[in-house]
């Protein structure tokens, strides 16, 4: 076999094993996020003992710790689980939760390679489905487990779940009419159209979100996006107040991690997915593939020194918090007092880097071969996949600020609100952004 | 090639996993076995080109349905602790198979009396969402489309009379 007949199945392995290892590279990322965030919140420094040999990267080593902690405990199969079943739902909850992400677009084309995965037509459907399947690996564990907290943390976890995908399809309907299509990545190309009001145009800035039936959907779709991930407020099904660790109660050592990862790698897909429908995805505002790739010195030059002063001025926001209460409370020698000053160095060392690459736009090697050579494609392509993961990562910090700043529903609240509040309002939505679309059509053709 | 290699091979989990449907004796491992049925069957309504149909039956069936069902298993707690048997040939079993049989003859019949044609090239963007919504829509399909919209809405209504005693 030569290399030309193989290029294609390494492109389709690469890209996927590219999907995976996005969603897989964040997951700890946000959970050294969630501790710090709450911590942040609650205004206390956060995880900051583990360390190793001395180096504890602002707490990050405490999720590598976690991992340790995970692999090396005793996996406990109770007696009175029905093992199969027990042992397939952790694996059945990743499953899912990566697959999602297949159909999410990361970038227009990289060397004429288009970057997704997979461009189902169905793209949208897909994303449903597959939530709604997400279901079957809470239900199960819940089921095996054989307890009844267990298996009420099941129930819970179904019953909202199916409750919540009708408001979410409903909502995601106003984007497909808007859009005439369910593949996502026609609904990201859509977004890099210039946002027409009127009087001006602003290129590449044609989000859904900048409609008024557009906002409403995606406040819903957000709000249903909480609910599938089972997260604060919706967090009913785990409810450790009451049902000790509901559907995850039995499992232990890394069948437990898998639960774990399962969330915040559903939080991810649900945060992309709403970044794909409602924020224009992976594309940069003002700035579509087109103009990215006939700039591209111009822009790495502006971006490159545009991030200086605003990395400067990270820095200097992780200096002033060593003034806080708590730094002044601990002995002067203690070691924790390194934290702030290890964000400190890590800013000002991204600003050293980033002057760096300003340099390097300078130099203008980039566009050397025209704008349809490699340099371009790849600036963007590093543009539009830090687009989307800053997007990305936005939408996780609001799950994680949500979840410390918000109690728990009653579950008949959350039913109430599933039923009576979002299914209508869902409803009224997909009509009035019918008439949107015919309003608009009518005033600007 | 490769088509008849992976239809024959999901269509074989598929009638596995019906088979199992019928003859599992833990009722949540039949609901298990006829999600599985339905998703081999979506893969190969994808073989058939049918992408559209492929992911409602994941969505509906798979995602809703089958929670739904799992959903009362779980409720009433149906435990393998009273097995049911399998084979115990009554006379409800014997009138199942007769009708069975019969059905599956008519069935047979119908289809070997079928015209065999040529297979043809499929139509740009058949099976795609835009070219099943057009058919449904603008096709000789609305009326029964509609029929069935009010269908499904007599029936959820008739649900929700029966389960709640005041309204």
């Amino acid at each position: 076999m030569s290399f030309e007949t193989v290029l294609p199945y390494l492109i389709v392995l690469g890209k996927c094993v590219f999907a995976v290892a996005f969603v897989m590279q964040i997951v700890p990322l946000l959970i050294w996020g969630e501790r710090k965030g709450a911590a942040y919140i609650q205004d206390r420094p956060g995880p900051n003992r583990a360390d190793i040999m001395g180096i504890r990267a602002g707490g990050l080593v405490h999720t590598l710790n976690d991992v340790v902690k995970l692999v090396m405990k005793e996996d406990i199969v109770p007696q009175h689980v029905e093992k199969f079943y027990w042992a397939l739902a952790p694996v059945i909850a990743m499953t899912v939760a990566l697959v999602t992400f297949i159909v999410v677009p990361f970038g227009d084309t990289f060397m004429g390679v288009p970057l997704k995965v997979s461009d189902i037509d169905g793209g949208l459907l897909f994303v449903l489905a597959m939530t709604s399947l997400g279901v079957y690996g809470i239900m199960l564990a819940g089921w095996a487990s054989n307890n009844k907290f267990s298996l009420l943390g099941g129930l819970r976890a179904s019953a909202q779940m199916v409750s919540y995908e009708l408001a979410m399809g409903l909502s995601a309907v106003v984007i497909f009419l808007g859009s005439g299509s369910l593949s996502l990545s026609v609904i990201a190309e859509q977004q890099a159209l210039p946002l027409e009001l009127g009087f001006i145009s602003i290129p590449a800035f044609n989000w859904n979100v900048f409609s008024v039936p557009g906002a409403i959907a995606f406040i819903l779709f957000w709000v249903a996006a909480f609910a599938e991930t089972n997260r604060t407020p919706f967090d009913l099904p785990e409810g450790e107040a009451e049902l000790v660790g509901g559907y995850h109660t039995e499992y232990s050592s890394l069948r437990f991690a898998l639960f774990f990862m399962a969330e915040y790698a559903n939080m991810i897909v649900a945060s992309a997915v709403t970044a794909t429908l409602f924020f224009g995805g992976y594309n940069v505002p003002f700035l579509n593939g087109e103009t990215i790739r006939a700039n591209a010195d111009t822009l790495v030059a502006l971006i490159g020194f545009g991030a200086v002063p605003v990395l400067l001025f990270f820095s200097a926001l992780a200096w002033k918090r060593r003034n806080r209460p708590f730094y002044r409370a601990i002995a002067v020698d203690d070691i924790r007092h390194r934290e702030p000053k290890f964000w400190t160095a890590t800013w000002l060392g991204l600003a050293v880097v980033h002057a760096g690459v300003g340099v390097l736009g300078l130099s203008g090697i980039i566009g050397a071969n025209g704008p349809t050579g490699i340099g371009p494609d790849t600036v963007a392509f590093v543009l539009q996949l830090t687009a989307l993961a800053l997007k990305v990562l936005l939408g996780c910090w609001i799950m994680i600020w949500v979840r410390w700043t918000l109690p728990r529903f009653r579950y008949d609240q959350l039913m109430n609100l599933g039923w009576r509040v979002m299914l209508p309002v869902a409803l009224v939505n997909v009509f009035v952004a019918a008439v949107w679309i015919i309003v608009k059509e009518s005033l600007f053709a | 090639m490769t088509e008849a290699v992976l239809f024959y091979l999901f269509s074989l989990v598929a009638i596995v996993a019906g088979f199992s449907v019928v003859l599992a004796r833990n009722p949540i491992a039949s609901a298990l076995s006829l999600v599985v049925c339905f998703f081999f069957l979506a893969a190969d309504y994808v073989l058939l080109d049918a992408h559209f149909v492929a992911v409602i039956q994941i969505l509906v069936y798979a995602g809703a349905i089958m929670v739904l069902f799992i959903f009362v298993i779980m409720l009433l707690n149906l435990r393998h602790d009273a097995p049911v048997p399998i084979l115990e040939l009554s006379r409800r079993g014997l009138v199942g198979m007769l009708i069975a049989g019969v059905l599956g003859t008519g069935l047979i019949t119908a289809l070997e009396a079928l015209p065999v044609s040529a297979p043809a090239a499929l139509p740009d963007g058949y099976g795609k969402v835009a070219s099943v919504g057009t058919s449904i829509f603008s096709g000789a399909y609305l009326l029964p489309f509609e029929v069935v919209s009010v269908l499904l809405t007599v029936a959820l209504v008739g649900a929700v009379v029966l389960a709640k005693r005041e309204i």
